[in-house]
C-alpha cells in the first residue's frame, strides 16, 4: 500500500492497514499525515482515553490485556498503544508488550500498536497524542495507553489520558517510596497488581495513607478538580480546596458521579479520595471492578463538566509545545542561525546585552512571520 | 529523513525453541530497528494480523519444530489475500536445505539456518526492504 491511499475514509472504515500507515505517518512526524488528520478532526473527542502506567514489569501489559478482554465482552470497541524504550545508542528498540496481547491479535474490534519513544523522554513517544486523536476518530470507544515502566518523572501521561491508572506492586523496596511523589500524584484509579503476592495488603494501606495525608495537605493537586467540581454542583465554591468539610447535603446524583472517590472506607467520612483496587492480571481476578472504576472516573469527570476542562488543559498544553516546537524548527534554518550569530557577536563585542538581543531576536522572528503570512 | 525499519519477529505453530528468535531479534535492535516481538505459539493469522497492524516493513519467522512447510506457505497466503505485497518476509531456524527452494517459490524471500551470522540477516533486510527506505 503507498503512503498516498491513506485516507480518513478508509480509517473511518476501519481499515487497519490504513490506520496503521497513518500512525507510522505520525512517526517520522511526514507532512503529508495532515491533510489525513484534519480530515478525521470532527469525528474526534469521543473515545476515553485510559493511560496505564506504573513501574518497568508490575504488569501493565497483562492488565491492559485483561481490560481489552472486559471492555470488548461490554459490547466496546478498544484501540491499545503500548510504548516501549528506544536504546539511546542505536536508536533500536525492542517492542516486547504486544506478547501479552496477542489474543486479540485477530479480533477486528481491538487495534494493538506497539511504539517506541524515539528519544522522547516522559514515559511516552512524540507520536502518542496524534495517534489516540486517530483511533479516536477512527471509532474506538476505549483507547488505553500504556506507557514505559516509569520511575519518578515520566508523567507525560496526564498530558493524554482521562483517567489515568496507576499500578503498583508488593515487593518494590521497603515502601511506596520506590514510586514516589511526581508519579504517584498522578493517579485517578490505584491498582495494585500481583495481589496474588505477599505485602499486597501493606501496598493498599501505604497507597490509601499516602492520598489521605496528600489530600488532607492540599497537595494532590491531580485530585483537586474533583473537589472544586462537587462544590461547585452544591453551591459552594467557597470552600475548593474541599478536602475536609461536611458532605451530608450530597445529593443522588452527586453521589453517582462522585462514586469513586467517596465509596472509599477511610475511615474518613470527610475524606474523597481515589479508589486503590487489588488485582491479579495474570488469573483476571479484580478486573472487572477495576474497570468498574475506572468507568466511575469518566462517569464523574463528564458529569461535573471536568472531563472538558481537563481535556481543555492537556490541550492547551500541548499546543504550547506544538508552537514552541515551531520556534524550535525556525531557529534551525540557516537564516536563523545566522541572526542568532550575530547578535552572540554583539553581545561579546559588549556592543548590546543579552536581553536587548533576545528582544532583537524576537523581534526579527516576528518580521519573518509576518513576511511569511502576508507573501 | 532516514526510515525506521519495524520488523515483526514471530515464532509460529507449536514450537517452543525461542533462542534463536530472541538472537534475531536483539541483534536488530542493535542495528538500530524496532522489532516487535510477538512471542511463542502464534498462529499464522495472528502473524499477520500483528504485521497489518504494527506497519512492519519485515515479518521475520523462526521455526525449529519442522512445521515449516504448511507455516511459512500460510502466512504468505494470508498477506496476499489481505492485499499486503510490501512487507519482506524471511525465515529461519532448523530448516533442511531440500525444503529452501520450496519456501521461496512460496514467497519466502530467504531463509537462515543454524549458524548464520546475523550480519548477513541484518544486510539481507537492509538491501530487500520491500519499500522504499
Ligand atoms: C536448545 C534446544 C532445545 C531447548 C530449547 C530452549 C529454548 N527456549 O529455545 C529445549 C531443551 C527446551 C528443547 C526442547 C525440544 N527440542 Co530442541 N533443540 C535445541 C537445540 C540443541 C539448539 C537450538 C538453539 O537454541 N540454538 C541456538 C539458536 C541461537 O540458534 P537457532 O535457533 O538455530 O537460530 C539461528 C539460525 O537458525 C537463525 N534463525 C533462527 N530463527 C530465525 C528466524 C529468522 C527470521 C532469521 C532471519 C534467522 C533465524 O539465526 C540464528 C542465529 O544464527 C536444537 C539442535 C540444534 N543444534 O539446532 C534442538 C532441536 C531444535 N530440538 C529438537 C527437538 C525434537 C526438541 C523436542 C521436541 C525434544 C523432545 N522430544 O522433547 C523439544 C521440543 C520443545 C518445544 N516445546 O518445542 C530437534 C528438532 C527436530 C526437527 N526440526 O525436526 C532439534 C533440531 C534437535 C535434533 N537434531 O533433533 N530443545
Ligand atoms: N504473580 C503475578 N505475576 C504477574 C501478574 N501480572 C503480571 N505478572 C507477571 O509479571 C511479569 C511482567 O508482566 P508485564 O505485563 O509484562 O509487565 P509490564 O508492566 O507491562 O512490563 P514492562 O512493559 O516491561 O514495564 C510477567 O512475567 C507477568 O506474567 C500478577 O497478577 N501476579
Ligand atoms: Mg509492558
Amino acid at each position: 500500500m503507498d503512503d498516498s491511499a491513506v485516507s480518513a475514509d478508509r480509517v473511518r472504515a476501519g481499515d487497519a492497514r490504513a490506520t496503521a500507515r497513518l500512525i507510522s505517518m505520525i512517526e517520522r512526524e511526514d507532512p503529508s499525515r495532515l491533510a489525513v488528520l484534519k480530515a478525521l478532526h470532527a469525528y474526534g473527542g469521543k473515545a476515553h482515553v485510559v493511560g496505564i502506567t506504573g513501574p518497568p514489569g508490575a504488569g501493565k501489559s497483562t492488565l491492559t490485556d485483561k481490560l481489552v478482554g472486559d471492555l470488548r465482552g461490554r459490547g466496546r470497541k478498544v484501540a491499545v498503544i503500548a510504548v516501549d524504550p528506544s536504546s539511546p545508542f542505536t536508536g533500536g528498540a525492542i517492542l516486547g508488550d504486544r506478547i501479552r496481547m496477542q489474543r486479540h491479535a485477530t479480533d477486528d474490534g481491538v487495534y494493538i500498536r506497539s511504539l517506541a519513544t524515539r528519544g522522547h523522554l516522559g514515559g511516552l513517544s512524540r507520536a502518542a497524542s496524534e495517534a489516540v486523536r486517530v483511533l479516536d476518530a477512527a471509532g474506538y470507544d476505549d483507547v488505553i495507553i500504556e506507557t514505559v515502566g516509569v520511575g519518578q518523572s515520566e508523567v507525560d501521561i496526564v498530558r493524554i489520558a482521562d483517567t489515568v491508572v496507576l499500578v503498583s506492586v508488593p515487593g518494590l523496596g521497603d515502601d511506596i517510596q520506590a514510586i514516589k511523589a511526581g508519579v504517584m500524584e498522578i493517579g485517578d484509579v490505584f491498582c495494585v497488581n500481583k495481589a496474588d503476592k505477599d505485602g499486597a495488603e501493606r501496598v493498599v494501606r501505604e497507597i490509601r495513607a499516602m492520598l489521605e495525608t496528600a489530600v488532607l495537605n492540599g497537595a494532590a493537586t491531580r485530585f483537586t478538580p474533583l473537589f472544586e467540581a462537587r462544590s461547585a454542583l452544591r453551591g459552594d465554591a467557597g470552600n475548593a480546596g474541599g478536602a475536609t468539610e461536611a458532605v451530608a447535603s450530597r445529593g443522588p446524583a452527586e453521589q453517582g458521579a462522585f462514586h469513586h472517590i467517596t465509596a472509599q472506607a477511610t475511615g474518613h467520612p470527610n475524606l474523597e479520595i481515589p479508589p486503590v483496587v487489588k488485582t491479579v492480571a495474570e488469573t483476571g481476578e479484580g478486573i472487572g471492578p477495576l474497570v468498574d472504576e475506572i468507568k466511575a472516573h469518566e462517569a464523574a469527570l463528564a458529569a461535573t463538566g471536568f472531563l472538558r476542562s481537563r481535556r481543555e488543559a492537556n490541550l492547551a498544553w500541548e499546543l504550547g509545545r506544538g508552537a514552541a516546537q515551531r520556534v524550535l524548527s525556525e531557529l534551525e534554518r540557516d537564516e536563523s542561525r545566522e541572526t542568532l550569530a550575530e547578535l552572540a557577536r554583539s553581545v561579546l563585542d559588549r556592543g548590546i546585552d543579552y536581553y536587548d538581543a533576545l528582544d532583537a531576536l524576537e523581534d526579527a522572528m516576528k518580521r519573518t512571520q509576518r513576511a511569511a503570512t502576508t507573501a | 529523513m532516514e526510515r525506521t525499519i519495524r520488523v515483526l519477529v514471530a515464532k509460529p505453530g507449536l514450537d517452543g525453541h525461542d533462542r534463536g528468535a530472541k538472537v534475531i531479534a536483539r541483534a536488530l535492535r542493535d542495528a538500530g530497528m524496532e522489532v516487535i516481538y510477538t512471542g511463542l505459539r502464534q498462529t499464522p493469522e495472528q502473524i499477520v494480523s500483528a504485521a497489518v497492524q504494527e506497519d512492519v516493513d519485515v515479518v521475520a519467522m523462526s521455526i525449529l519444530s519442522g512445521a515449516h512447510n504448511h507455516l511459512f506457505p500460510r502466512v504468505m497466503e494470508l498477506l496476499k489475500e489481505k492485499g499486503v505485497e510490501d512487507v519482506l518476509v524471511i525465515g529461519g531456524g532448523v530448516i533442511p536445505d531440500d525444503d529452501i527452494p520450496g519456501l521461496k517459490g512460496a514467497g519466502i524471500a530467504a531463509v537462515f539456518t543454524p549458524g548464520s551470522p546475523t550480519g548477513d540477516i541484518i544486510e539481507f533486510i537492509k538491501k530487500n526492504l520491500k519499500r522504499k527506505a
